[in-house]
């Protein structure tokens, strides 16, 4: 229980410059961290450059738990493209391949037509109401590399917040105590 | 220096950057592999070739696919998704392509294979476009690794052709 003494001594003992310093310190950490989100977003040309794939709809290929990165040109889309969309309504985008591909002479709209390959039945049933298309407004980009299992830590901190705040809680007090 | 914190702080930052720069290592390492796979398409049967009610085109064929996708397999493969698709143009659409059938090959020991089928995915058009329509028989693959970058080629065989009138 030494420690407990230790840490209420540090605690007590803290120097205003200091703290701020500290302040100051981690504000720069969180900020480099949001600074490299932005500019992956600017390189990548998607909004989220990272997704953590949350079904089993593309089992074998990528389970529950990994991350995908993305990227998105202005290429037309493919068939065969494994691509991450949203669609109207809802907010949780979904990555599945495209089996057809229409695209229109000179205007280069195109229609999409996608599917889990782990699904029996194309994703007609996603879509909404009346929509038999996606189209290139609904894709958010390509998926072009893959990591396993490190989208587990996203996962489990949304679905028990208690570990999100736990770890914060720790982190915090570890910024805190460190006689850095 | 030495207490619990800054150790374990020290080992959990060192394994993630080592595993990071393995899968890196392990992504870079299929741009060294060789390949050359082949297949060839053959259609056996149409089976019906119809408009469906007042709407678009439909064809339902049989196909006979060989392929050898063995040398795609590396040591940091997972599985090779492996699709054929029908591509052809028409007055309307630039670039149509529709997949007809597709198969997640796992291992290299599936990898060489021969299958008679008849569309697992409904070949329908936009419009009635298909009578004596020329198209190409594609066989795409997209190899996706245990880490890293995926890619994808694929094999065209042109000089397909369907009848010339509704069956």
């Amino acid at each position: 229980m030494g420690w407990i003494g230790e840490t209420v001594d540090s605690i007590k003992s803290i120097k205003i410059r200091q703290l701020l310093t500290q302040a100051i310190t981690l504000g720069m950490i969180v900020t480099s961290a949001l600074i490299i989100w932005k500019c992956l977003m600017c390189v990548t040309g998607t909004e989220s450059p990272v997704v953590v794939v949350l079904s089993g709809s593309m089992e074998p290929g990528f389970k529950r738990g990994d991350i995908l990165f993305l990227h998105m040109t202005t290429e037309p889309i493919r068939a065969g493209e494994i691509v991450v969309f949203n669609v109207d309504g809802r907010d949780i985008p979904i990555v599945h391949r495209a089996i057809k591909v229409h695209e229109r002479e000179n205007t280069g709209h195109v229609d999409v037509l996608t599917k889990g390959d782990n699904n029996d039945v194309d994703d007609i049933g996603l879509y909404a109401d009346g929509q038999f298309w996606l189209h290139r407004h609904h894709i958010m980009g390509r998926a072009v590399g893959f990591l396993p299992y490190v989208g587990w830590v996203t996962i489990i901190m949304s679905e028990k917040p208690i570990i999100k705040y736990i770890l914060i809680g720790a982190l915090g007090l570890l910024v805190i105590t460190s006689k850095d | 220096m030495h207490s619990f914190g800054y150790r374990a702080n020290a080992i959990l930052t060192f394994s993630v950057t080592a595993l990071a720069f393995i899968c890196a290592i392990a992504s870079l390492s299929d741009n060294f592999s060789n390949q050359n796979p082949s297949a060839e398409i053959q259609i056996l049967n149409i089976n019906r070739f119809k408009k469906q009610s007042y709407e678009n085109d439909e064809v339902s064929l049989t196909l006979d696919i060989t392929a050898d996708l063995e040398s795609l397999f590396t040591w940091n493969t997972k599985q090779v998704f492996a699709f054929v698709a029908a591509e052809y143009e028409t007055p309307k659409n630039s670039l149509n392509q529709v997949s007809l059938w597709d198969a997640i090959i796992p291992d290299k020991e599936h990898a060489k294979f021969r299958i008679q089928t008849s569309n697992k995915y409904r070949f329908i058009d936009q419009g009635h476009n298909l009578r004596g329509k020329e198209f190409n028989l594609t066989l795409h693959w997209h190899v996706m690794p245990k880490t890293g970058k995926m890619f994808a080629d694929k094999i065209v065989m042109p000089g397909y052709s369907l009848p010339d009138a509704y069956k």
